[in-house]
Protein backbone atom coordinates (compact mmCIF):
# COMPACT_ATOMS: atom_id res chain seq x y z
CA UNK A 1 0.00 0.00 0.00
CA UNK A 2 2.85 2.39 -0.52
CA UNK A 3 0.17 3.22 -3.37
CA UNK A 4 -0.86 5.37 -0.88
CA UNK A 5 1.28 7.53 0.07
CA UNK A 6 2.25 8.32 -3.76
CA UNK A 7 -1.51 9.21 -4.41
CA UNK A 8 -1.51 11.44 -1.41
CA UNK A 9 1.34 13.44 -2.85
CA UNK A 10 -1.19 13.83 -6.03
CA UNK A 11 -3.85 15.23 -3.99
CA UNK A 12 -1.44 17.69 -2.26
CA UNK A 13 0.41 18.75 -5.29
CA UNK A 14 -2.96 19.65 -6.76
CA UNK A 15 -4.44 21.39 -3.40
CA UNK A 16 -0.82 23.46 -3.32
CA UNK A 17 -1.46 23.91 -7.29
CA UNK A 18 -5.27 25.23 -6.72
CA UNK A 19 -4.42 27.74 -3.56
CA UNK A 20 -1.54 28.98 -6.06
CA UNK A 21 -4.24 29.96 -8.68
CA UNK A 22 -6.86 30.32 -6.50
CA UNK A 23 -8.94 27.69 -8.14
CA UNK A 24 -12.12 26.18 -6.14
CA UNK A 25 -12.03 23.19 -8.51
CA UNK A 26 -9.97 20.53 -10.04
CA UNK A 27 -11.75 19.32 -13.04
CA UNK A 28 -8.46 17.05 -14.49
CA UNK A 29 -5.15 15.80 -13.32
CA UNK A 30 -3.05 14.11 -16.23
CA UNK A 31 -0.79 11.62 -14.32
CA UNK A 32 2.00 9.34 -15.56
CA UNK A 33 2.62 6.06 -13.79
CA UNK A 34 6.20 4.65 -15.16
CA UNK A 35 5.96 0.99 -15.69
CA UNK A 36 9.43 0.58 -13.64
CA UNK A 37 7.56 1.21 -10.38
CA UNK A 38 4.80 -0.94 -10.96
CA UNK A 39 2.10 0.76 -9.21
CA UNK A 40 -1.03 -1.55 -8.40
CA UNK A 41 -3.94 0.79 -10.50
CA UNK A 42 -6.59 0.12 -8.55
CA UNK A 43 -5.11 0.53 -4.82
CA UNK A 44 -3.85 3.68 -6.68
CA UNK A 45 -7.24 5.07 -8.24
CA UNK A 46 -8.99 3.92 -4.93
CA UNK A 47 -6.64 5.81 -2.83
CA UNK A 48 -7.21 9.23 -4.82
CA UNK A 49 -10.63 8.63 -4.39
CA UNK A 50 -10.23 8.29 -0.26
CA UNK A 51 -7.97 10.95 -0.15
CA UNK A 52 -9.56 13.74 -2.17
CA UNK A 53 -12.76 12.99 0.05
CA UNK A 54 -10.54 14.70 3.32
CA UNK A 55 -9.31 17.56 1.10
CA UNK A 56 -12.06 19.51 1.65
CA UNK A 57 -11.18 23.11 0.70
CA UNK A 58 -10.76 22.33 -3.11
CA UNK A 59 -13.58 20.38 -4.90
CA UNK A 60 -12.66 17.49 -6.43
CA UNK A 61 -16.06 15.62 -6.61
CA UNK A 62 -15.64 15.29 -10.37
CA UNK A 63 -12.10 15.41 -10.67
CA UNK A 64 -11.15 13.15 -13.80
CA UNK A 65 -8.14 11.52 -13.02
CA UNK A 66 -6.43 10.88 -16.52
CA UNK A 67 -3.96 7.51 -15.72
CA UNK A 68 -1.56 7.16 -17.87
CA UNK A 69 0.86 4.37 -18.11
CA UNK A 70 4.63 5.42 -19.05
CA UNK A 71 6.23 2.51 -21.12
CA UNK A 72 10.01 2.52 -20.11
CA UNK A 73 13.06 2.92 -21.58
CA UNK A 74 16.92 2.34 -20.52
CA UNK A 75 19.67 2.89 -22.25
CA UNK A 76 23.09 1.84 -21.51
CA UNK A 77 25.54 4.43 -21.14
CA UNK A 78 27.85 2.18 -21.98
CA UNK A 79 27.28 0.85 -24.90
CA UNK A 80 24.03 2.54 -26.17
CA UNK A 81 21.55 0.09 -26.44
CA UNK A 82 18.67 0.98 -24.96
CA UNK A 83 15.33 -1.75 -24.02
CA UNK A 84 12.63 -1.66 -21.63
CA UNK A 85 11.75 -2.87 -18.19
CA UNK A 86 9.32 -5.33 -18.98
CA UNK A 87 11.93 -7.06 -21.40
CA UNK A 88 14.24 -7.94 -18.58
CA UNK A 89 11.49 -8.53 -16.00
CA UNK A 90 11.28 -12.32 -16.09
CA UNK A 91 14.56 -12.65 -15.32
CA UNK A 92 14.35 -11.09 -11.93
CA UNK A 93 13.01 -12.56 -8.31
CA UNK A 94 9.57 -11.58 -6.96
CA UNK A 95 11.92 -9.71 -4.38
CA UNK A 96 14.32 -7.91 -6.55
CA UNK A 97 10.90 -6.30 -8.25
CA UNK A 98 9.24 -5.77 -5.34
CA UNK A 99 12.51 -3.18 -4.31
CA UNK A 100 11.99 -1.68 -8.19
CA UNK A 101 8.07 -1.11 -7.00
CA UNK A 102 9.17 0.82 -4.27
CA UNK A 103 12.29 2.25 -4.99
CA UNK A 104 12.39 2.30 -9.29
CA UNK A 105 16.20 3.23 -9.00
CA UNK A 106 16.45 -0.21 -7.37
CA UNK A 107 16.97 -1.88 -11.37
CA UNK A 108 20.55 0.11 -10.93
CA UNK A 109 21.20 -2.80 -8.28
CA UNK A 110 19.45 -5.81 -9.62
CA UNK A 111 19.62 -5.28 -13.02
CA UNK A 112 22.12 -5.14 -16.12
CA UNK A 113 22.47 -3.81 -19.80
CA UNK A 114 21.43 -6.88 -21.90
CA UNK A 115 23.64 -6.37 -23.84
CA UNK A 116 27.27 -5.50 -21.83
CA UNK A 117 25.89 -6.35 -18.66
CA UNK A 118 26.96 -2.65 -17.42
CA UNK A 119 25.18 -1.21 -14.60
CA UNK A 120 25.64 2.01 -15.88
CA UNK A 121 22.24 2.81 -17.50
CA UNK A 122 19.84 5.62 -17.43
CA UNK A 123 16.14 5.87 -16.89
CA UNK A 124 15.14 7.94 -19.72
CA UNK A 125 11.07 7.04 -19.53
CA UNK A 126 8.77 4.87 -17.08
CA UNK A 127 10.53 5.63 -13.92
CA UNK A 128 7.80 6.59 -11.47
CA UNK A 129 4.76 9.10 -10.77
CA UNK A 130 4.87 12.48 -12.34
CA UNK A 131 2.26 14.62 -13.07
CA UNK A 132 1.82 15.54 -16.66
CA UNK A 133 -1.11 18.62 -15.89
CA UNK A 134 -3.57 19.90 -13.34
CA UNK A 135 -6.68 21.63 -14.78
CA UNK A 136 -9.18 23.68 -13.00
CA UNK A 137 -11.75 26.48 -12.55
CA UNK A 138 -11.59 29.76 -10.42
CA UNK B 1 8.91 17.35 -20.79
CA UNK B 2 7.73 19.53 -17.68
CA UNK B 3 6.44 17.28 -15.51
CA UNK B 4 5.33 18.40 -12.20
CA UNK B 5 7.41 16.22 -9.23
CA UNK B 6 4.52 15.89 -6.79
CA UNK B 7 6.32 13.48 -4.26
CA UNK B 8 8.17 16.82 -2.93
CA UNK B 9 4.50 18.03 -1.44
CA UNK B 10 4.09 15.35 1.16
CA UNK B 11 7.59 15.52 2.59
CA UNK B 12 7.03 18.06 5.10
CA UNK B 13 3.98 16.23 6.24
CA UNK B 14 5.86 12.96 6.74
CA UNK B 15 8.39 14.33 9.03
CA UNK B 16 5.92 16.76 10.70
CA UNK B 17 5.56 14.83 13.68
CA UNK B 18 9.29 13.98 14.42
CA UNK B 19 10.52 16.55 17.03
CA UNK B 20 14.07 17.06 16.50
CA UNK B 21 16.10 15.80 13.28
CA UNK B 22 20.34 14.98 13.65
CA UNK B 23 21.85 14.42 10.27
CA UNK B 24 25.22 13.23 11.33
CA UNK B 25 27.92 14.48 8.55
CA UNK B 26 31.20 15.30 7.65
CA UNK B 27 33.52 16.33 4.68
CA UNK B 28 35.50 13.57 5.37
CA UNK B 29 35.01 9.75 5.03
CA UNK B 30 35.80 6.78 7.92
CA UNK B 31 36.04 9.43 10.49
CA UNK B 32 32.52 7.47 12.53
CA UNK B 33 29.69 9.48 11.02
CA UNK B 34 27.58 6.09 11.28
CA UNK B 35 29.28 5.23 14.35
CA UNK B 36 28.55 8.00 15.93
CA UNK B 37 24.76 7.87 13.90
CA UNK B 38 23.97 4.55 15.34
CA UNK B 39 25.30 4.84 18.38
CA UNK B 40 23.53 7.96 19.15
CA UNK B 41 20.49 6.57 18.10
CA UNK B 42 20.80 3.58 20.25
CA UNK B 43 21.48 5.46 22.91
CA UNK B 44 18.88 8.17 23.11
CA UNK B 45 16.52 5.35 22.70
CA UNK B 46 17.51 3.47 26.00
CA UNK B 47 16.91 6.67 27.77
CA UNK B 48 13.09 6.11 26.63
CA UNK B 49 13.03 8.37 23.61
CA UNK B 50 11.00 7.31 20.47
CA UNK B 51 14.00 7.79 18.13
CA UNK B 52 14.26 6.54 14.08
CA UNK B 53 17.50 6.01 12.04
CA UNK B 54 17.68 6.36 8.11
CA UNK B 55 20.98 5.57 6.54
CA UNK B 56 21.37 7.70 4.09
CA UNK B 57 24.16 6.22 2.87
CA UNK B 58 23.32 5.11 -0.48
CA UNK B 59 26.80 3.63 -1.77
CA UNK B 60 28.19 2.55 1.73
CA UNK B 61 25.22 1.64 3.87
CA UNK B 62 26.81 0.97 7.15
CA UNK B 63 24.60 1.35 9.86
CA UNK B 64 22.53 -1.74 9.74
CA UNK B 65 25.73 -3.53 10.30
CA UNK B 66 26.69 -1.68 13.72
CA UNK B 67 23.56 -2.07 14.80
CA UNK B 68 23.23 -5.76 13.85
CA UNK B 69 20.28 -6.07 11.48
CA UNK B 70 18.91 -8.87 10.21
CA UNK B 71 16.14 -10.69 8.81
CA UNK B 72 13.72 -7.51 8.59
CA UNK B 73 11.48 -5.31 6.54
CA UNK B 74 9.21 -2.89 6.30
CA UNK B 75 5.61 -3.12 6.60
CA UNK B 76 3.41 -1.82 3.82
CA UNK B 77 0.87 0.98 5.59
CA UNK B 78 -0.02 3.79 4.11
CA UNK B 79 3.67 4.04 2.87
CA UNK B 80 6.02 1.97 4.14
CA UNK B 81 6.67 1.73 7.72
CA UNK B 82 10.58 1.34 9.18
CA UNK B 83 10.71 -1.99 11.73
CA UNK B 84 11.60 -1.27 15.09
CA UNK B 85 15.14 -3.14 16.17
CA UNK B 86 16.43 -2.38 19.50
CA UNK B 87 13.60 0.07 19.95
CA UNK B 88 15.13 2.35 17.28
CA UNK B 89 13.03 2.56 13.86
CA UNK B 90 15.53 1.87 11.18
CA UNK B 91 15.27 2.58 7.67
CA UNK B 92 17.72 2.01 4.98
CA UNK B 93 17.96 1.27 0.93
CA UNK B 94 19.93 -2.06 2.12
CA UNK B 95 16.00 -3.80 2.81
CA UNK B 96 15.89 -3.28 -1.35
CA UNK B 97 19.48 -3.97 -1.91
CA UNK B 98 19.75 -7.31 -0.71
CA UNK B 99 22.94 -6.13 0.12
CA UNK B 100 24.75 -5.99 -3.61
CA UNK B 101 26.39 -2.98 -5.04
CA UNK B 102 24.30 0.17 -5.45
CA UNK B 103 25.69 1.86 -8.39
CA UNK B 104 23.46 5.30 -8.82
CA UNK B 105 24.78 8.63 -10.23
CA UNK B 106 23.99 11.89 -8.69
CA UNK B 107 19.95 12.44 -10.03
CA UNK B 108 19.46 8.75 -8.89
CA UNK B 109 20.59 9.60 -5.58
CA UNK B 110 18.09 12.55 -5.56
CA UNK B 111 15.29 10.15 -6.61
CA UNK B 112 16.28 7.85 -4.72
CA UNK B 113 16.23 10.41 -1.16
CA UNK B 114 12.72 12.09 -2.37
CA UNK B 115 11.28 8.54 -2.68
CA UNK B 116 12.52 7.75 0.57
CA UNK B 117 11.16 11.28 2.84
CA UNK B 118 7.98 10.44 0.52
CA UNK B 119 6.98 7.15 1.58
CA UNK B 120 8.02 6.93 4.78
CA UNK B 121 5.89 6.97 7.77
CA UNK B 122 7.89 7.65 10.47
CA UNK B 123 4.85 8.24 12.73
CA UNK B 124 5.87 10.69 15.86
CA UNK B 125 9.48 10.38 16.90
CA UNK B 126 11.71 12.83 19.11
CA UNK B 127 14.45 12.08 17.67
CA UNK B 128 15.26 11.33 13.89
CA UNK B 129 19.40 10.75 13.28
CA UNK B 130 20.26 10.45 9.95
CA UNK B 131 23.59 8.94 8.83
CA UNK B 132 24.68 10.76 5.86
CA UNK B 133 27.51 9.81 3.42
CA UNK B 134 30.60 11.74 3.41
CA UNK B 135 31.27 14.92 1.84
CA UNK B 136 28.97 17.74 0.29
CA UNK B 137 27.51 16.22 -2.31
CA UNK B 138 24.04 14.96 -3.51
CA UNK B 139 22.13 13.53 -0.11
CA UNK B 140 23.95 16.37 1.68
CA UNK B 141 22.13 18.72 -0.54
CA UNK B 142 18.87 17.06 -0.62
CA UNK B 143 19.10 17.06 3.22
CA UNK B 144 19.33 20.57 2.91
CA UNK B 145 16.53 21.03 0.28
CA UNK B 146 13.88 19.05 1.80
CA UNK B 147 14.44 18.32 5.33
CA UNK B 148 13.86 22.16 6.23
CA UNK B 149 14.44 21.16 10.47
CA UNK B 150 17.57 18.70 10.29
CA UNK B 151 20.31 20.69 12.72
CA UNK B 152 24.08 18.85 12.07
CA UNK B 153 26.24 17.57 13.61
CA UNK B 154 29.69 17.37 12.57
CA UNK B 155 32.36 14.73 13.08
CA UNK B 156 36.36 14.88 12.10
CA UNK B 157 38.98 13.12 13.15
CA UNK B 158 42.30 14.59 14.72
CA UNK B 159 44.24 14.92 11.42
CA UNK B 160 44.57 17.73 9.43
CA UNK B 161 43.61 15.81 6.27
CA UNK B 162 40.09 15.46 7.93
CA UNK B 163 39.60 19.19 9.15
CA UNK B 164 40.40 19.98 5.73
CA UNK B 165 37.23 18.47 3.90
CA UNK B 166 35.56 18.88 7.32
CA UNK B 167 36.29 22.75 6.81
CA UNK B 168 34.50 22.74 3.66
CA UNK B 169 31.49 21.59 4.61
CA UNK B 170 30.84 23.67 7.55
CA UNK B 171 31.44 26.78 5.18
CA UNK B 172 29.20 25.55 3.34
CA UNK B 173 26.59 25.14 6.32
CA UNK B 174 27.25 28.13 7.83
CA UNK B 175 26.95 29.98 4.05
CA UNK B 176 23.47 28.64 3.47
CA UNK B 177 22.75 29.51 7.62
CA UNK B 178 22.16 25.71 8.31
CA UNK B 179 21.99 24.81 11.83
CA UNK B 180 25.11 22.74 13.42
CA UNK B 181 24.44 21.43 16.49
CA UNK B 182 28.72 21.51 16.39
CA UNK B 183 31.81 19.60 16.25
CA UNK B 184 32.92 15.76 17.57
CA UNK B 185 36.30 14.95 17.61
CA UNK B 186 36.27 11.19 16.97
CA UNK B 187 38.96 8.74 17.18
CA UNK B 188 41.14 10.98 19.66
CA UNK B 189 44.19 9.48 20.84
CA UNK B 190 46.06 12.01 23.21
CA UNK B 191 45.25 15.22 24.72
CA UNK B 192 45.52 18.13 21.89
CA UNK B 193 43.74 21.33 21.33
CA UNK B 194 44.26 21.85 17.66
CA UNK B 195 40.99 20.45 16.67
CA UNK B 196 39.01 22.80 19.37
CA UNK B 197 41.07 25.56 18.01
CA UNK B 198 40.42 25.06 14.73
CA UNK B 199 36.91 24.97 15.28
CA UNK B 200 36.31 27.50 17.38
CA UNK B 201 37.87 29.52 15.00
CA UNK B 202 35.26 29.15 12.42
CA UNK B 203 32.86 30.03 15.16
CA UNK B 204 30.96 26.66 15.97
CA UNK B 205 30.66 24.76 18.97
CA UNK B 206 33.25 22.09 19.72
CA UNK B 207 31.53 19.42 21.52
CA UNK B 208 34.25 17.78 22.93
CA UNK B 209 36.39 14.42 21.71
CA UNK B 210 35.49 10.55 21.47
CA UNK B 211 39.01 8.71 22.22
CA UNK B 212 40.27 5.97 19.84
CA UNK B 213 38.31 2.54 21.26
CA UNK B 214 40.67 -0.44 20.72
CA UNK B 215 38.02 -2.38 21.45
CA UNK B 216 34.99 -0.74 19.41
CA UNK B 217 35.50 -3.46 16.51
CA UNK B 218 34.49 -5.85 18.72
CA UNK B 219 30.98 -4.55 19.65
CA UNK B 220 29.81 -4.10 16.31
CA UNK B 221 26.83 -6.06 15.19
CA UNK B 222 25.90 -6.13 19.09
CA UNK B 223 23.94 -3.46 21.11
CA UNK B 224 24.56 -5.07 24.41
CA UNK B 225 28.13 -4.75 23.70
CA UNK B 226 27.98 -1.33 21.87
CA UNK B 227 25.81 0.13 25.06
CA UNK B 228 29.03 -0.53 27.49
CA UNK B 229 31.76 0.81 25.18
CA UNK B 230 34.58 3.11 26.23
CA UNK B 231 32.94 5.01 22.73
CA UNK B 232 29.48 5.29 23.95
CA UNK B 233 30.48 6.24 27.24
CA UNK B 234 32.55 9.47 25.62
CA UNK B 235 29.57 9.85 23.60
CA UNK B 236 27.15 10.17 26.08
CA UNK B 237 29.88 12.55 27.72
CA UNK B 238 29.36 14.82 25.42
CA UNK B 239 25.38 14.39 24.94
CA UNK B 240 25.26 14.96 28.45
CA UNK B 241 26.85 18.35 27.86
CA UNK B 242 24.48 19.68 25.20
CA UNK B 243 20.94 20.68 24.36
CA UNK B 244 20.03 18.02 21.48
N1 LIG C 1 36.45 6.11 18.36
C1 LIG C 1 36.75 5.06 17.59
N2 LIG C 1 37.68 4.14 17.99
C2 LIG C 1 38.00 3.10 17.23
N3 LIG C 1 37.46 2.85 16.02
C3 LIG C 1 36.55 3.70 15.56
C4 LIG C 1 36.14 4.85 16.32
N4 LIG C 1 35.20 5.51 15.59
C5 LIG C 1 35.01 4.81 14.46
N5 LIG C 1 35.81 3.72 14.43
C6 LIG C 1 35.94 2.74 13.34
O1 LIG C 1 36.32 3.42 12.19
C7 LIG C 1 35.72 2.87 11.04
C8 LIG C 1 34.96 3.94 10.31
O2 LIG C 1 33.84 4.34 11.06
P1 LIG C 1 32.45 4.69 10.36
O3 LIG C 1 32.08 3.66 9.39
O4 LIG C 1 31.49 5.03 11.44
O5 LIG C 1 32.91 6.01 9.60
P2 LIG C 1 32.06 6.86 8.56
O6 LIG C 1 32.49 8.27 8.76
O7 LIG C 1 30.63 6.55 8.72
O8 LIG C 1 32.59 6.30 7.19
P3 LIG C 1 31.96 6.58 5.72
O9 LIG C 1 32.47 7.94 5.35
O10 LIG C 1 32.49 5.50 4.88
O11 LIG C 1 30.47 6.54 5.89
C9 LIG C 1 34.85 1.74 11.52
O12 LIG C 1 35.53 0.55 11.37
C10 LIG C 1 34.63 2.07 12.98
O13 LIG C 1 34.40 0.90 13.75
MG1 LIG D 1 29.20 5.89 7.29
ZN1 LIG E 1 25.48 -1.81 -22.55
Amino acid sequence: MHEWALAESIVDTAVDTAKRERLRTIDEIIILIGELQQIERDIFEFALKEITKTRKTIGFKKTIFNIKIEKSRLKCRVCGYTWSFNEIRKNLSEEESEAIHFIPEIAFVHTRCPRCNSPDFEIISGRGIAIKSIRGSR
Amino acid sequence: MAYIEPRTSVIDKRLRNIKRIISVASGKGGVGKSLVASSLALSLSRKGYKTGLMDLDLYGPSSHIILGVKDVYPQEEKGIVPPEVHGIRFMSIVYYTDDKPSPFRGTDISNIIIELLAITQWGSLDFLIIDMPPGIGDETLDVIRFIKDSKFLVVTTPSKVALGAVNKLIWILKELKIPVIGVVENMARNQSFFIRNEIRKTGLHYLGAICFDENLEDAIGDTEKLMKTSFMRDLNNIVAKINL
